[in-house]
């Protein structure tokens, strides 16, 4: 037995067995990316499932308007607990976003208070920021983002366009090839974008990193086939 | 929304947006004499400007000449009842503002700043008026869009509804609708 293993080190020398390991783990890892997409594309559930721990993300102005739209209509006890994340310069979002979960609170015949929780992200880059200094900060908001990630494992994403929203989905899609946590990321493209996705939507739906993608307008459902147009929210 | 009732001197208003933007070119358009004069001549009697961070300091009138009386302010907290009383509205190319003022089935004007970067904006508004919810315009064509436009060629909009996405996330996810 000993004399094959010296064999098979003598003859094929370490850097062999690295680049062996190196191509079979990655085709593992492939393997697994695609198993991960294919699968996203799928419902989740067959039966009804108890509540979701749920991330939204929230993005300046009109995004923000929009998100709230749809939470609006959204079962609050599926979907708990609820986990709001702005940029830390936008001061308006999470303020509206307390307003709407105190309307909920209002509302609601089940247990709600407590269940919702907001954060502050780092951005990646804001307005008019150089394109050199971006390279840091953008480090420093993948960091952030990552750090929220694992202590959320959120099981529902929603998002609808804000930059911010792109590197906590890209975590989140790392997590479920790396099977942390399974996370349904549902995107919701603005209604300002009639002909063009945004660079948010485009990325997302082109790495295939979204379990569903909506858009508003019907061209642009037939420019992207993938995409699931589903009328106006606004 | 149509002519104005000669007999009757009640106020028409129209109220220019520019949200929260820098918008100069847009201000400096309604302030020429051609602007104010083509609203003038359609019945309008007051133009109210909300300029935002702009640099561009519009001219007052109190409009005693006989003219269109002019006033301005850069911002409020909520522009909700400026759209409510204005019989015209002239708005930037946001789509909160876009939308606040269709939500209020007021007759709008909206007005693409084309100095943005990625002026993505573009497409909501030109969408909009090729389904004749809206008029649409650049500062310097905005005169000729005041001077032509037929009000009652516009139609109203339908407010959206965010429930089909909510149906397809919840079936998605395994939740039965009751």
């Amino acid at each position: 037995m000993d004399n094959v293993y010296s064999c098979f080190f003598s003859d094929m020398g370490f850097l062999n067995v690295a680049i062996s390991l190196i191509i079979g783990i990655s085709t593992l890892i492939m393997i697994r990316i695609f198993y991960v997409i294919y699968w996203s594309s799928k419902p989740l559930y067959s039966k009804p499932p108890g509540p979701l721990s749920t991330l939204i993300v929230l993005g300046s102005g009109g995004h923000t308007a929009e998100m709230l739209n749809l939470l609006a209509v959204m079962q609050m006890d599926r979907f708990k607990p609820r986990y709001y994340i702005a940029a830390a310069t936008d001061n308006m979002s999470l303020q509206k976003a307390r307003v709407l979960e105190d309307s909920l609170i209002k509302k609601a015949e089940v247990e709600v208070v407590g269940t919702s929780h907001f954060l502050q992200i780092y951005r990646s880059r804001e307005v008019g920021q150089s394109y050199v200094t971006s390279v840091g900060t953008t480090l420093i908001a993948l960091t952030h983002a990552l750090w929220l990630m694992i202590k959320i494992r959120p099981q529902v994403i929603l998002c609808n366009g804000p930059g911010t929203c792109i590197p906590l989905c890209v975590i989140a899609f790392f997590f479920k090839v790396l099977g942390i946590r399974w996370s349904s990321i549902f995107y919701v493209e603005s209604i300002a974008r009639v002909r063009r996705l945004s660079l948010s939507g485009l990325l997302l739906y082109k790495l295939r990193m979204v379990d569903q993608l909506f858009v508003q307008w019907p061209q642009l459902k037939s420019k992207y086939p993938r995409a699931n147009y589903v009328g106006r929210l606004m | 929304m149509g002519g104005s009732d000669d007999s009757v001197k009640s106020k028409r208003i129209v109220f220019v947006t520019v949200g929260t933007t820098c918008f100069d070119s847009l201000v400096r358009a309604v302030d020429t004499q051609e602007v104010r004069e083509a609203l003038f001549k359609k019945g309008y009697t007051d133009l109210v400007i909300q300029m935002g961070r702009g640099s561009y300091i519009p001219t007052k009138s109190t409009g005693e000449d006989g003219s269109l009386s002019v006033d301005y302010f850069t911002f409020s907290s909520s522009i909700a009842e400026y759209l409510k009383s204005a019989s015209l509205v002239i708005s930037h190319a946001g789509s909160g503002s876009i939308f606040e003022t269709l939500r209020l089935k007021k007759p709008v004007i909206v007005v693409v700043n084309e100095d943005l970067m990625d002026n993505h904006q573009s497409e909501l508004a030109e969408e909009l008026a090729e389904r004749n919810h809206l008029f649409c315009a650049r500062p310097q064509t905005l005169y000729q869009t005041i001077s032509g436009m037929d009000l009652g060629s516009l139609v109203a909009y339908q407010p959206g509804d965010a429930t089909p996405v909510a149906n397809f996330i919840n079936r998605f996810l395994g939740f039965n609708d009751e």
